[in-house]
């Protein structure tokens, strides 16, 4: 009878496999910077074994202070759920949000003034502009996407976060992950796949920290007291099991040697184009869209208070999105070598795709059926619900982009950008900004937000810069696309192609005052979030001991 | 018996197959039948694949970022072909292990800006674009000149291409630093040789500094080379290789 393991011997179990784990990775680290002869890998083996130095202190002094290995009896942590690692996750998230929206602006306004590029290998617009897109999706995005989705899980299954350390090692892997990333594209690694830049190592690490997310959220759905599955759940998981496939598919390469930076994916040319798209729309179809649908599904019901608009549609949209979604990478290979077969069929998904993308911004707003009045009342719903509105908006620009005759004007222009950023900053950052507010005062146990008027604030100051943002892109990208294509009356091209460029650098620099109010937002949503975690709110003094002191009392 | 969603909301692991089988598809119908349908890309005279310096400095391309504002595919527009040259067929990126297609027009595309302009122009464009564009917004990359080439290992960036599928022979990866150099330097020695094995290869000091090769020598023998392979008096669009 007691011959099955105990607690304690299954924690001494995670202990010891935790700090194998982390000296397997300060050999590893070690090894590689003595052997590589390749600066970069030189410097990112060290990387890695300072990590795993880190991890080992903190793991020998935990294990010893709380006396598992030692074989005194284990105490486990008895509250319900584990927030530790949500907390991690959203300062996280605020750290590379802010450290993302900078480096994008800074490259707006590189292209509005050249001059800022410096002229030198770790300042140029070539370099900067993955950091900007890794920091913003993945560090920022995808921190929030962990975040929110471990806290999720919990709530809706009724259970504890699975695994000891295995929460804690995904979000510290992840964290990892990006800063492998974002210092070796600064040093020059880049795969050159736009979204998948990361060289073969970095990916090799992250298959590693996704397989254990995956295995982390399933063991907690196992661990559950509902019945039922809830459906931001599915959009979770869609998003955990495609961003596998995708990213192991798309990153096949051949690296130069064990200890080189470089390697050679192993596609070529049409195939290679058609994989990467494939990977790359659904980067924006399954990080972008269905996690964060995930987001939509639990926060706007609970902020709400009301249950989601209708069970049925949800089935729909959620089986109906993930299928279409994978087809619609041909859309960004229109006219090109890509065969013709192919686009077509891209673009004919793509336009399908507006039905689910609508059911579920229905199923999104339809929720405040009775709370409308909230819309006015609380800025927090405000960020949510418009949020949806701007995944609406930008799920018609996408298909209606997706027809070759208005492609042919769109690609290659600023069009696109300002597409993305409607869906980026509208959508993705804009719900991120609604769950986190949510989420801090949950989490730190405070009683409300610090301050309701500085969320107004950071909405509408916010809102204007994404609209700047959005028109000048439009107005540039239509501008440039017409200018490629006319012709005087002589039957020439009428301009040349730096002619077209000199012709957008007010819109450039539109743009760029756009990004600096969506930075001075996010910077007004930081200091809200850090006096909420203060403990303080707006107008009344600081409790005396913010760091342990519960809700203050507002009354 | 009658399906019920409910199933699939109880049964993580079904949840999980069901997902995977369905997001596959769209994968397996679009990329799989690239690999097997013939016509996808054309048969063409002249391909061949990069010489060492060449490679070196599309690695250099791709290190700097040039991708993110430069395409390399010309589309079957009136306008491109005429701006830019023939359309870009797929048989032109067969060796690019990543292809470079690019996907925004910062600056023009540059699929056949091999011999468009000279090598000075070049060296004084990437050196200060404004010197010879005044209207351009691209960053100057003065290092590169003083950078010194690093092509320690180049005969494993060779083999790394070959096990990927470039049709690179013992021969070419044996001599891969001998034509890297002979490339580099004008009238030298092996010039013969490197164009024996990569016919058209153009030999000379492309960045007017033959003190030693450099980062730049690389950049700009592979951007005089872009789009120059594929003879297009010759090339008939209406023959049989029509897709």
């Amino acid at each position: 009878m007691n011959d099955a393991p105990t607690k304690d011997e299954f924690a001494a179990l995670s202990d010891l496999l935790a700090i194998l784990g982390s000296i397997a990775a300060l050999i590893l680290g070690v090894m590689i910077s003595i052997v590589s002869v390749d600066d970069v890998m030189v410097f990112h083996g060290l990387v890695f074994a300072v990590a795993g130095a880190g991890a080992l202190l903190y793991l020998l002094n935990k294990t010893f202070s709380e006396g598992t290995l030692a074989g005194s009896r284990y105490t486990p942590d008895r509250r319900p759920y584990n927030d530790d690692v949500i907390k991690a996750g959203v300062i996280a998230t605020m750290f590379w949000g802010i450290a993302g929206f900078l480096a994008g602006d800074l490259l707006a306004w590189q292209l509005a003034y050249p001059a800022l590029n410096f002229d030198l290998p770790w300042t140029n617009f070539g370099r900067l502009r993955p950091l900007h897109t890794s920091a913003v999706i993945f560090a920022f995005g995808g921190n929030a996407l962990i975040a929110t989705s471990f806290y999720v899980v919990q709530r809706t299954c009724k259970a504890r976060l699975a695994g000891r350390w295995a929460p804690w090692f995904v979000f510290w892997g992840y964290n990892l992950f990006i800063v492998i990333a974002a210092t070796g594209y600064l040093l020059g690694v880049t795969q050159s796949k736009e979204y998948a830049e990361p060289e073969w190592y970095a990916d090799l690490w992250l298959t590693i920290v996704w397989v254990v997310y995956l295995l982390v959220f399933l063991g907690t759905i196992w661990r559950r007291k509902e019945p039922h599955i809830y459906v931001a759940n599915w959009f979770y998981l869609a998003f955990i099991v495609t961003i596998a496939m995708l990213h192991i598919v798309n990153n096949v390469t051949m690296p130069v040697s064990l200890v080189s930076t470089k390697s050679y994916i192993a596609y070529s040319g049409v195939q290679d184009a058609m994989t990467q798209w494939w990977y790359g729309h659904n980067a924006v179809g399954f990080f972008l869209t269905a996690g964060f649908l995930g987001m939509m599904y639990y926060f706007i019901p609970k902020r709400a208070e009301r249950p989601v608009y209708s069970y049925r549609l949800s089935i729909v949209h959620f089986w109906t999105l993930i299928f279409l979604y994978i087809w619609a990478g041909p859309h960004h290979l229109h006219y090109t070598a890509l065969p013709d077969w192919a686009q077509t069929l891209g673009m004919t998904f793509s336009i399908m795709l507006w039905m689910p993308s609508w059911g579920g911004m229905i199923n999104g707003l339809m929720t405040l059926s009775g709370a409308w009045d909230k819309l006015r009342t609380d800025p927090v719903i405000r960020f949510l619900v418009v949020s949806v509105a701007f995944y609406g908006m930008s799920t018609f620009e996408g298909p209606l982009m997706s027809v070759k005759a208005v492609n042919s004007l769109s690609h290659y222009t600023d069009w696109t950008i300002g597409h993305v950023h409607s869906g980026a900053l509208g959508w993705v950052a804009m719900i991120s900004f609604g769950a986190v507010y949510c989420l801090v005062p949950w989490l730190w146990k405070r009683k409300e937000l610090y301050s309701l008027r500085l969320v107004e604030w950071h909405f509408w100051v916010s809102t204007i810069g994404i609209l700047l943002y959005i028109t000048a892109m439009w107005v540039s990208g239509i501008t440039q696309g017409l200018m490629w294509r006319a012709y005087d009356s002589l039957g020439f091209l009428q301009y040349s192609f730096a002619e077209t460029v000199d012709a957008m650098h007010p819109y450039y620099v539109i743009r760029a005052i756009g990004g600096l109010l969506f930075i001075i937002g996010s910077l007004i949503m930081v200091y809200n979030l850090w006096m909420t975690v203060r403990g303080a709110v707006a107008g009344e003094p600081v409790a005396a001991e913010p760091e342990t002191s519960g809700p203050v009392p507002a009354e | 018996m009658k399906f019920s969603h409910a199933i699939l909301e109880k049964h993580s692991i079904l949840l999980t197959v069901a997902i995977l089988i369905v997001v596959a598809i769209g994968g397996l119908f679009e990329i799989a039948p690239l690999f097997w349908i013939g016509s996808t890309i054309e048969k063409v005279q002249g391909m061949r694949p990069y010489t060492p310096l060449e490679l070196a400095g599309r690695n250099i391309y791709i290190r700097e970022g040039c991708y993110v504002c430069h395409s390399q595919m010309i589309r079957a527009l009136r306008d491109e072909v005429e701006r830019y040259g023939h359309y870009s067929l797929a048989a032109e990126s067969m060796y690019d292990h990543p292809f470079q297609w690019g996907s925004k027009r910062t600056g023009p595309d540059l699929a056949r800006v091999g011999g468009k302009y000279s090598d000075e122009w070049h060296v004084a464009h990437l050196t200060d674009p404004r010197s010879v564009v005044p209207e351009s917004i691209m960053p100057g990359y003065p290092f590169l000149r003083e950078r010194a080439l690093d092509y320690r290992d180049i005969e494993d960036h060779l083999k790394a291409n070959r096990a990927v599928g470039v049709p690179y022979t013992d021969e070419m990866i044996q001599n891969a630093k001998a034509d890297l150099e002979a490339q580099a330097v004008a009238d030298s020695n092996g010039a013969s040789d490197l164009t024996a094995r990569y016919p058209k290869a153009q030999v000379r000091t492309f960045d007017a500094d033959p003190s030693k090769i450099s980062e730049l020598d690389a950049l700009v023998a592979y951007l005089q080379m872009l789009g120059t392979l594929v003879d297009f008096t010759t090339f008939d669009a209406a023959g049989p290789n029509l897709r």
